[in-house]
């Protein structure tokens, strides 16, 4: 339907408003303008890619699509404005759920490659998309816990935390390899690997302090930024590169952006906070001592 | 291409407001999620079977990220022109 050079042409116009989105909304003057383009330039990607050659199946891309678009609307015009950063953990952990379900569903159509190297990367790419997307998965969900106050938000400080997480880590590596070098029986590594990244997850989240979560969600939705990018220079798709390079940079910044306002915001307000409160406890005692 | 991505991302993020922080934090979510389906839409080209039930199911959660994800940044920014 539209040719390739076409579809590039649509790429690169919609990281152009990628980029004006997110520059936007750095000023408040200009951030309902930011958020537009945005949005302008979701559709552009999506139409673009909707109208390629690759893609057939219209009727269940409709029938996906149009539920999906009123469910978001619906719960975007209910949520209530205090629970921001929550909505924002919830959403990224549909983010990460997505990208394991690529990543299982890229595994499981066995697409031929010209060469075993392609295989190899593919698999890898799928391995590790489906790592990343897991650890998102259950990090954003423990996050959305903690936010809500469903979830203490005192660190869960096991004893021999770094070593459980290594432990993982490596786990995780030595099934990648049993992954990448199996033929048939690979779907196998591939499932406990998801099962272990989801573990460690909930366990580098549930290390973190309440306070903290939005640092928290801005890091993961900067790592999945940077997961996209890789995904994308191994598919060899510049959308998918470009844009996943914004947002693990943009996420990364802002992250530590909020790390400083946050420790700039606890050091300026603890003289103003240690005063009110001397000031708190002389009343009651004042009131005491006139009873 | 990355390089320069990456360092207009850096470039355009340093210098936002405290109050912007989570809708942007809102925004880059929603971007993240447009990732995702254009992964998907590849997937989602056979004919039915088991990856393409991921696929579209992976794509509806994708929607609804990028969806709501944009549309409540609308309302976060409608309260800051007040």
């Amino acid at each position: 339907m539209i040719s390739d050079n076409l579809l590039t042409v649509a790429y690169i116009v919609a990281s152009a408003f990628f980029i004006l989105s997110l520059s936007g909304l750095s000023n408040p003057e200009t951030a309902r303008r930011g958020n537009l383009f945005g949005i302008i330039g979701m559709s552009v990607a999506f139409l673009a890619t909707a109208l390629s050659p690759k893609v057939g199946n219209y009727g269940l891309l409709v029938a996906v699509i149009v539920p999906a678009v009123m469910i978001g609307g619906v719960l975007a015009s209910r949520v209530a404005m205090t629970s921001m950063p929550e909505l924002v953990a919830i959403l990224h952990s549909f983010v990460g759920l997505a990208a394991v379900f690529v990543g299982f569903g890229s595994y499981l159509q066995h697409n031929s490659f010209k060469t075993p190297v392609e295989a190899t990367i593919h698999e890898i790419e799928i391995f590790v998309g489906v790592f990343i997307g897991a650890i998102t998965f259950t990090g954003s969900i423990l996050a959305f816990g903690k936010l809500r106050a469903l979830i203490s938000s005192k660190p869960l400080m096991l004893p021999g935390r770094h070593f459980l997480n290594l432990l993982m880590i490596l786990a995780s590596v030595y099934l990648g390899y049993l992954f990448v070098s199996g033929d048939h029986n690979a779907l196998q590594p591939l499932i406990i690997m998801t099962v272990i990244a989801s573990i460690l997850g909930i366990h580098l989240v549930a290390a973190i302090g309440g306070g903290d979560m939005p640092v928290v969600v801005s890091m993961l939705n900067s790592y999945s930024g940077w997961a996209t990018a890789a995904a994308g220079f191994m598919l060899s798709n510049d959308l998918l590169i470009v844009t996943g390079a914004l947002v693990g940079s943009s996420g990364a910044i802002l992250s530590a952006i909020m790390c400083k306002a946050m420790n700039r915001r606890s050091a300026a307000s603890s003289p103003a906070d240690s005063a009110r409160r001397v000031e708190r406890r002389r009343h009651p005692a004042n009131s005491r001592k006139a009873k | 291409m990355f390089v320069l991505a990456c360092f207009v991302g850096w470039q355009v993020i340093w210098n936002v407001t405290p109050a912007l922080h989570t809708p942007l934090m809102c925004v880059t979510n929603a971007i993240s999620g447009i990732i995702i389906i254009g992964g998907m839409l590849q997937i989602s080209g056979e004919l039915t079977s088991a990856t393409t039930i991921l696929g579209a199911v992976a794509i509806l959660i994708g929607t609804i990220n990028i969806a709501g994800g944009l549309l409540v940044t609308q309302r976060m920014l409608k309260m800051f022109q007040r």
